[in-house]
């Protein structure tokens, strides 16, 4: 479990570290390497081999946490232990379903190197990070050769392991904007995993918005670990909006989500059946305590 | 008047060092020039060497040498048989061990079948890539019925079947007693243990000093002096030029009394043919494949009982995995069909096992050793008898228990140490009302579980019994020596793998001398202090290594006795220890009598004779060799909660009481227990080794082999019930294995009394939520061992058109994700070349081969394609049929199996059903596209 050779570039900003993968761009050998935990484990199995990588950990204008106009904006090598404990994101009007789903990832040791970008560049299916955002309807900033450009969450994710970056390793994630919350709005997340910590079995993240009248007037359900990446479940959305989101509606909506978004896989540890019964489960405890939320004063 | 230390909680003296990063383990061990050491091994399980080509590694700069079975010459030798069968009479039994390196079959995944040498690991691993070594895969035994059907593929051809050995045990007459039964329940029951998951790995490091002309070995083994012994005798050397230094040790749990494992005959076998160190350590990687196991059982048994629950008798049929050779004997299934009879009397019993030869890694004990298959059958069988009586659980057990006027009880049925188990004492009643008491049993039931279901939560208890054979022969020997300096040193046999010998064994010796904790040292698994021994394991180091030290105390005490008699002169018996002193008794004061030390002194002189009959110094070495073992018990219960809609358990109490004798030290005990429950936590409902049809196994890296971590496992309250052994002066019984024997038995029990109104059965151990989601839909599981996928796929183009272009390699090749060319090699075969990665997983070329069969234009054919490459091999098997759609369209059914080999099957396999699923939809979007460009 020792990684095969590999050279070994420490740039000091985004411009030079896109010009080390722009020099190496092609055949994806040159790889940005942000927390490592997961590269690197891929690296010792010889699994990952890449000829070059380009480490990240020394520019400091990727990392940082601020808020503005149009949202919370976070740089993409904030560690996630940051996110975690940061107020700024606990905030009620920060970004609350981001600070509740933070210690689901992993353990306390990875977030404290594993970074917010790097996962979400990563694309792992069965990530929390990319759920979320998706449910937030968070908006990405990557930088090429040729410039920046802006990816909404729903758009990045594009199949298993798969993102709208440049596919030849050219383009680097560098900033995630959170819109801030609406009005009358509640969040909420959960998953099951084996043991905490684990890759879930599944997971559901949550923004749920309601109107004066106490309708839901906007629901975004991304799940996660049920397909190839996050799954935005337009179907158990559509059972909600615009309706009185009682015990029956709710449970409409999950039944929905996990009939009808989703085609889960199988593995060793739970079954498509056993992952959409989850789905329905957890759709349902989610819109549950996120209607409550939203129900709840500011 | 001696100091209290027996029975004492004293802080472990190890500690420090451990937890400072003071302690020398093997990878610890650096030397000048040192060499480092990687294997070769098998991705196939089950597979014929046909040929092996080093010559690219050899030549990579930075590697010293490549060894293959062919290079061992001699040397290259089938291990040696452990542990031979036991005197039962019709047993039949076919040795087979394991070998240094594969010479003509890979028999198990991981076997290994080469071993490089170089400067670095890093060098070492690099040179594995350029061994060329072709495998001819061959089909695989995993299933333990399917291996002994007619015509199931052969582990060792030699043997007319896969049956390993066959071994039938009785008392009494079941079919009588069974005649006469108010109640028989009878079930399949099936039981699967795991790795052992030390923290440390396996790790071996040599060095040959051609000067002194000695070979020193540090070995993580549990048994440093056989060891040595074998070492000696493989290299021609005396055991006196062979040192083997067993350091601390990062657990054992049973592996690592394992020998000779390959690694441990190769790496000192390298370091003096190439005269300098080589160090070889094991990775976790490594650890799932080339590390012993333990692993299933598929028992069928049946019990006898009278309307009162009366235990008439019992009947159990089971099979046994071996692995792939069965080295360490019938250790295992011996102690499953002893140990099944736990406390209780069972006139009548009828047992029989096969063990099954499996291409799969080696059996041998990992802590329990096979008792808690038997636990788990037996407590299981109760708890059905109890629920066809509507008899209370407790009671069905309390009303079966040996009674205490029945010690020494025989048991009749032959134990790992090749004699019957006969009971020393025990007093099992009064162990099951604490235990009871402690979690509030009663109570429990009467009041908190029906208020919990009211509110719709679903919690339920479980308390079982057992008992534990432990302290085993045949002897452990222990030197203690008081120093000039006053320090009193104690050399033993047995190495240790954190058991808390160096604090448990000054204990012992220290009440003996009357020295305190602080002068006394320990030393234990260095050869070049103690060689004579056999090692750690069974739950035997305290009582027979502990015993041995309490022996070679006792006569060094009376070694002090005679000399200070001489020097105080003062009759012995009007003598005692104290503080290190020996002085008259009575005499106060602390200069009082004379110091050890002085005296040890004295006892050595530089001037005058040592008497005829008398020895120099103050040392003396005893040796303990028990004709049988003492036997253990206690009772375990636990509360759990389940949430029914996902399956998930979470355990919230865990209460132990506990009878191991006398303790030594009640801290230590505590601690075995404590990670012993976690073991068996793990047991119950986390870790399980799964192999697919083809023996790999799929989740060979914790993070699908789930251990159980802090947040699973409960703080378990522990109380100690001591019922002395008459076997031994101290009072001892073992505890190492104790914690993990009957913890699935109590969780199956747990849960299924939480799940009451699903009226569910666990009969099988490890559940996961997985399987208990198939029990509370009352599914079939569903058989994932394989990828399938399934589907159909409507092209734009007529039936025989499509048909034809489907076997066009250019557009077969299409199909082909990462295709990078495919050639027609012959009628319906076509060899090429593919490019893929996924994820983190660098794009990497597999060679790939297509074969064509059952073709029936334009209406089905079969396709084979076989890939292989740097990160494990794959295979798949497809069916396609073609059929009219409307509108002159062709609609395509297809089901394929894939299976996939290598690391990627050892680590990605929660990513294979979705990575197979998008490779083949981008087969057929990419098959569409190129038939209409041509339709």
């Amino acid at each position: 479990m020792k990684p095969a050779p590999f050279a070994y570039h420490q740039p000091a900003s985004v411009e030079e570290a896109l010009a080390l993968l722009a020099a190496h761009k092609g055949g994806g050998e040159a790889k940005p390497l942000a927390g490592g935990q997961s590269l690197i484990p891929a690296m010792n199995f010889r699994l990952a081999r890449p000829a070059v990588l380009v480490d990240l950990n020394r520019i400091a204008e990727l990392s940082g946490i601020r808020d503005a106009a149009d949202g919370l904006h976070i740089g993409a090598m904030t560690r996630q232990r940051a996110v975690e404990r940061d107020p700024l994101v606990a905030r009620r009007d920060g970004a609350p379903l981001l600070a509740e789903a933070m210690p689901f990832i992993a353990h306390p040791q990875i977030r404290n190197r594993g970074t917010i970008g790097g996962s979400l560049a990563h694309a792992d299916p069965a990530a929390e990070l990319p759920a979320v955002m998706v449910a937030l309807d968070a908006r990405f900033q990557v930088r090429g050769a040729r410039g920046s450009r802006w990816i909404a969450a729903g758009e990045f994710f594009t199949g298993l392991f798969v993102t709208a970056l440049d596919p030849s390793g050219g383009e680097l994630l560098v900033e995630i904007v959170i819109p801030h919350p609406a009005a009358r709005s509640g969040w909420a997340f959960a998953e099951v995993a084996r043991r905490h910590g684990d890759y879930a079995l599944a997971g559901v993240a949550a923004v749920v918005a309601l109107d004066d009248a106490g309708r839901c007037r906007e629901a975004r359900i991304a799940l996660l670990s049920v397909g190839d990446g996050p799954v935005l479940a337009k179907r158990a959305a559509k059972a909600i909006l615009g309706e009185q989101p009682t015990p029956e509606a709710i449970r409409e909506a999950a039944d929905a989500a996990a009939a009808k978004d989703i085609d889960p896989p199988g593995d060793i540890h739970a079954s498509p059946a056993y992952r959409r019964q989850l789905v329905a489960v957890l759709v349902r405890r989610v819109l549950e305590q996120a209607v409550e939320r939203a129900g709840t004063e500011m | 008047m001696t100091l209290p230390l027996v029975g004492e909680r004293v802080l472990r003296r190890e500690d420090a060092r451990l937890l400072t990063g003071r302690a020398l383990f093997v990878d610890d061990v650096q030397l000048n020039g040192m060499l480092h050491v990687a294997f070769l091994r098998s991705q196939h399980a089950h597979a014929r060497l046909v040929g092996i080509d080093a010559t690219a590694a050899r030549r990579r700069p930075g590697v010293v040498a490549v060894y293959t079975a062919a290079d061992l010459g001699d040397y290259w030798q089938p291990g040696p048989l452990l542990v031979p069968p036991p005197p039962i009479p019709g047993l039949v039994f076919h040795p087979r061990t394991q070998v240094p390196l594969v010479k003509d079959k890979v028999r198990h995944l991981g076997e290994p079948i080469a071993m490089v040498v170089a400067d670095s690991r890093y060098v070492a691993e690099d040179a594995l890539d350029d061994i060329v070594v072709d495998l001819e895969p061959l089909g695989a035994v995993v299933d333990l019925e399917a291996a002994l059907a007619k015509g199931a593929p052969l582990v060792h051809e030699q043997l007319a079947s896969n049956l390993a050995a066959h071994v039938v045990q009785k008392k009494g007459d079941y079919q009588a007693a069974k005649a006469k039964a108010h109640v028989v329940v009878s079930r399949r029951f099936l039981y699967d243990r795991g790795i052992s998951a030390a923290i440390e790995n396996r790790a071996v490091a040599a060095q040959w000093d051609a000067r002194a002309e000695e070979l020193t070995v540090w070995d993580t083994t549990q048994a440093p002096i056989p060891i040595r012994n074998g070492l000696a005798r493989m290299l021609g050397l005396l055991e006196s030029q062979v040192r083997v230094i067993a350091p601390f040790v990062g657990g054992g749990f049973g592996p690592k009394i394992m020998m000779f494992y390959p690694e441990e005959v190769l790496v000192p076998w390298a370091a003096r043919r190439l005269g300098r160190p080589v160090k070889w350590t094991e990775d976790r990687q490594e650890n799932f494949t080339a590390t012993t196991q333990e692993r299933g059982q598929v028992h069928d048994a049946e019990l006898a009982v009278d309307e009162h629950g009366t235990i008439l008798g019992v009947k159990d049929v089971f099979l046994h995995d071996s692995g792939a050779y069965d080295s360490y004997g019938l250790t295992v299934p011996i102690n499953t069909q002893c140990t099944l009879l736990g406390p209780y009397a069972v006139p009548n019993y009828y047992t029989e096992f096969t063990a099954v030869f499996t291409n799969k890694t080696l059996v041998t004990p990992v802590r329990g050793a096979g008792r808690q298959h038997g636990v788990f059958v037996m407590e299981r069988l109760l708890d059905f008898a109890a629920r066809e009586l509507k008899l209370d659980r407790v009671e069905i057990r309390r009303r079966n228990y040996l009674r205490p006027g029945q010690f020494p009880f025989d048991n009749e049925i032959i134990f790992q140490d090749s004699a019957p188990l006969v009971y020393d004492s025990g007093d099992y009643a009064p162990a099951l009302a604490q235990a009871a008491e402690m979690i509030g049993y009663e109570r429990f039931l009467r009041e908190e579980q029906p208020r919990l279901r009211v509110a719709g939560r679903h919690v339920g208890i479980g308390i079982v019994s057992y008992i534990e054979g432990t302290g085993i022969g045949p002897y452990e020997g222990a030197r203690v020596t008081v120093e000039p300096g006053g320090q009193v040193r104690v050399a033993t046999g047995v190495g240790t793998q954190g058991q808390g010998h160096f604090t448990a064994f000054a204990q012992i010796v220290g009440e003996v001398l009357g020295v305190p904790m602080e002068r006394i040292n320990v030393v234990t698994g260095d050869t070049r202090e103690f060689h004579w021994g056999t090692g750690t394991f069974a739950s035997r180091g305290a009582v027979v290594a502990g015993t041995a030290c309490h022996a070679a105390a006792v006569a060094v005490r009376e070694k002090i006795f005679d000399v200070a008699s001489r020097v105080l002169d003062t009759p012995k018996d009007r003598l005692e220890l104290v503080g290190g002193r020996v002085k008259k008794k009575g005499d106060a004061g602390s200069g009082a009598g004379i110091e050890l030390g002085a005296l040890a002194a004295r006892a050595n002189p530089l001037r005058g004779a040592v008497r005829p009959g008398s020895e120099p110094g103050l040392e003396a070495t005893a040796y303990y060799g028990p004709d049988r073992g003492s036997t253990a018990s206690g009772v375990h219960a636990m509360i759990v909660e389940v949430d029914p809609e996902t399956a998930m358990v979470q355990i919230q109490r865990y209460v132990v009481v506990h009878d191991c004798g006398r303790l030594i030290n009640p801290m230590i005990v505590e601690g075995q227990i404590q990670g012993g429950v976690a073991h068996g936590i793990g047991n119950a409902f986390y870790e399980q080794l799964i192999y697919d049809d083809t023996g790999q196994l799929q989740n060979a890296s914790f993070m699908d082999y789930l251990l159980p971590t802090a947040t699973d496992v409960p703080r378990v309250e522990i109380a100690h019930r001591e019922t002395p052994s008459p076997l031994n002066p101290i009072g001892l019984k073992g505890v190492g294995e104790a914690g993990c024997i009957p913890t699935g038995a109590a969780f199956a029990q747990a849960v299924e009394d939480a799940l009451a109104d699903y009226r569910l059965e666990i009969t099988e151990i490890p559940l996961s939520p997985d399987k208990l989601f198939d029990l509370l839909k009352k599914t079939r599981p569903a058989k994932r061992n394989l990828v399938v996928i399934e589907g159909s796929f409507v092209f734009q183009g007529p039936r025989p058109a499509v048909y034809a272009l489907l076997q066009d390699p250019d557009v077969l090749g299409k199909s082909l994700p990462g295709a990078m060319r495919l050639d027609r090699t012959g009628d319906g075969r076509y060899d090429g070349l593919m490019k893929v990665g996924i994820g983190p997983v660098t794009a990497a070329e597999f060679s790939v081969s297509v074969t064509l069969s059952d073709r029936e234009p334009p209406a089905r054919y079969g396709m084979v394609v076989e890939g292989k490459g740097p990160f494990g091999f794959t295979r798949g098997t497809a069916q396609v049929a073609l059929a009219d759609a409307p509108g002159g369209a062709t609609e395509m059914t297809y089901r394929a199996e894939v299976q996939v080999g290598g690391t990627i099957a050892g680590v990605g396999q929660r990513l294979l059903d979705s990575v197979a699923k998008r490779m083949t939809k981008q087969g057929l979007e990419a098959l569409n596209t190129a038939l209409t460009a041509r339709l």
